[in-house]
């Protein structure tokens, strides 16, 4: 489908937002935010619930109108040329919407249908889903009786049955397991060398690393918007010490007392799986004074040093304290 | 009585659907003790939360035993309904109810009287951080703040033991840590017993034992540490300009025990981290194959998790193969 021509200036780039807000009430969902993703990339969306992910893709989807700014997707106006957009990207949400007294086959069919694709390309493309999605031999099982995995994939295969050029998926791997997500996070890759643009949004900060650039949404507002590595040299504030002990739970609370009594100016201590992670000004300095705390409450310390902040460490330092909006 | 919070022995549980025999748990045993923070984990469909439901009574058993507190699951349900929380996977709380109506709404489920309310509903709300919050309607809640509530009405009957299914499902990484954190507390100051399935690996370290769930088994029970270093080698981790060929020449690589890939990582497991690392950079380097971060990562539960479902895997296809060919 090619009817309209493209506005001269936006067709380069698959998602461009500009100055775009969304008001319910006196809320503010969506606070002036702007960015543009490029073509081929893989673009994380990242945000505390409520921060406004979901709204902004709603808004690029023309699902709701903007209360002022604009939303293009492949140089088509989201509000006013819905259609257009629709028919050009893939969208997945966390429900994925697949009928579950269908067939595996039947959904991607019925999908297909939908977007109007022939028989043959119908054909071509349903042996091409359930090759690359991994669903040979579950073909025929009916959609209700596969696993999150199975299924994640299955609906990732249906938002895609039309080929699009950009691809939005909202949480697509919640409550999914470990390898599942990897085999979800190469199918995306793969989308993504063909040249399709994806937006993602995830809580799991390890995918989030994934990413090829990420922008923070909090409270409506964008606070960060870069690669992986620049956010993590630009939005820390303060050094990532990281801190093995032999009771990681008695450990948090001797570190967090020295945090409320002021002994130690850390600027966030939390449990990283069983490592603590301490975020301090001057991690150096205090590496010995942290070390000295523990021991002397007979909390053994296997390992401290000075590591790279973790994408995760970045988030929750940038939707603490929102730095400089871009 | 037994001394364990929670037990099964060869617990079973069929399905029949559609006239086949679903075997969900399958010959199930594992055994929490009082202060546990058991974690059970497992690929999706495994049978985490049918275990979960029939250790409750909320299903029954096809045959084996189970218990809760020294109750048997199937004829002393109401004992177990008395001393247990139980947060449901997926689990909706009233919306158009109030914080302080949901409480006492979960208050009168279980029969707490109004004494008792009156002293407990304030601590509650005070542990999850929701005091200021008790007039708000329930769906008016972020997504943490939900499942913060959730966590204070399971309590409401001071349960020895909580049995939460993936309690943090769709939370962003500062309520999750917030959560744990409340968890943290619950162990530390009232030993109270928790027993959660997740698929957060980051989660599963927080626990003080995790059982790792396969086709209705347990097939690992063990503490997040002891089933790391179960993992033989040390792991590598790089990003390769070429990811496909990058691949295949760490699998045909001598020295080189397993390799697990993750978005445009590798992760490959080494017997000796000097000897192929330099070997690896040698052969990136004459392929021309560019790379950056190339370095030694601790093995993390994810990576474990990973390796032992793969080799499960394996396992089970050659004892077919044996089968077969006998």
């Amino acid at each position: 489908m090619s009817a309209e021509p493209f506005t001269a200036r936006n067709h380069e780039l698959p998602i461009l937002i500009q100055n775009l807000t969304k008001r319910f009430g006196d809320f503010t969902a969506v606070d002036n935010v702007s960015f543009n993703v490029q073509s081929g990339e893989v673009f994380g969306w990242l945000g505390p619930n409520g921060a406004g992910k979901t709204t902004t893709i709603r808004m690029l989807l023309g699902l709701i109108k903007p209360t002022s700014g604009n939303a293009f997707v492949l140089g088509f106006d989201s509000a006013t040329q819905t259609k257009l957009v629709h028919a050009n990207v893939g969208y997945m949400s966390q429900q994925f919407t697949l009928y579950s007294d269908l067939t595996a086959m039947q959904n991607i069919r019925f999908y297909g249908g939908v977007h109007g694709l022939s028989s043959d390309e119908l054909r071509q493309r349903i042996a091409e889903i359930i090759r690359t999605a991994g669903l040979e031999g579950r073909e025929n099982t009916l959609t209700g009786s596969l696993s999150g995995g199975w299924k994640q994939r299955l609906a990732l295969g249906c938002a895609i049955v039309h080929h699009p050029k950009v691809v939005f998926l909202d949480e697509p791997t919640a409550g999914v397991d470990p390898i599942s997500r990897r085999q979800f996070w190469e199918l995306i890759y793969q989308m993504a060398k063909e040249g399709v643009t994806v937006l993602v949004t995830t809580h799991y900060m390890d995918e989030a690393e994934l990413c090829q650039r990420v922008g923070f949404i909090t409270g409506g507002k964008l606070v960060a918007l870069d690669s992986v590595s620049q956010l993590k040299q630009t939005q820390m504030r303060g050094q990532v010490l990281e801190i093995g002990a032999s009771d990681p739970e008695k450990a948090m609370r001797i570190l967090k007392a020295a945090q409320l009594n002021g002994r130690i100016p850390f600027d966030e201590v939390a449990l990283y799986g069983a490592q603590i992670h301490a975020v301090m000004p001057d991690a150096q300095k205090y590496k010995e004074a942290i070390q000295r705390l523990l021991m002397g409450e007979d909390v053994q310390v296997s390992s401290i040093e000075r590591v790279a902040p973790t994408l995760e460490d970045v988030f929750i330092s940038s939707v603490k304290a929102p730095a400089a909006i871009v | 009585m037994n001394q364990f919070a929670i037990s099964a022995a060869n617990l079973v549980k069929e399905f029949k659907v559609n006239k086949h025999v679903v075997t969900a748990v399958n010959g199930l045993s594992l055994q929490v003790a009082p202060g546990e923070t058991f974690g059970l984990i497992g690929p999706d469909g495994a049978g985490k939360t049918t275990t979960t439901r029939v250790i409750l009574g909320l299903l029954s058993r096809t045959s084996g035993e189970s218990s809760v507190l020294g109750f048997d699951s199937m004829n002393d349900m109401y004992q177990i309904r008395e001393r247990v929380g139980y947060i449901a996977q997926q689990f909706s709380l009233p919306p158009n109810l109030t914080v302080m109506e949901n409480m006492l709404f979960f208050a009168g489920v279980h029969s707490v009287d109004a004494e008792e309310q009156k002293k407990r509903i304030p601590e509650l709300l005070a542990f999850a951080g929701l005091s200021e919050f008790s007039n708000r309607l329930a769906g008016k809640l972020s997504g943490g703040m939900k499942k913060k509530l959730a966590l204070a009405c399971s309590l409401i009957h001071e349960p020895q033991v909580v049995m939460l299914d993936e309690p943090t499902l769709g939370v962003d990484p500062v309520s999750r840590r917030e959560f744990w954190n409340l968890l943290g507390n619950l162990r530390a100051e009232k030993g109270l017993t928790i027993f959660i399935c997740t698929p957060y690996m980051d989660e599963a370290e927080r626990c003080t034992r995790v059982g790792l769930i396969y086709e209705g088994k347990l097939i690992v029970d063990d503490s997040p540490a002891n089933i790391k270093r179960v993992i033989p080698g040390h792991l590598l981790e790089f990003t390769p300009s070429d990811f496909s060929s990058a691949l295949k020449l760490c699998n045909e690589m001598n020295g080189v025990l397993e390799v697990q890939t993750y978005g445009e990582k590798l992760h490959v497991f080494v017997d000796d981290v000097l000897k192929c690392k330099t070997q690896i950079e040698d052969a990136l380097a004459s392929q021309g194959i560019a790379y950056d971060h190339l370095r030694e990562i601790e093995v993390r539960m994810e990576e474990a998790f990973i390796s032992l479902i793969r080799r499960q895997k394996e396992s089970v296809e050659q004892n077919e193969m044996i089968g077969e060919v006998r």
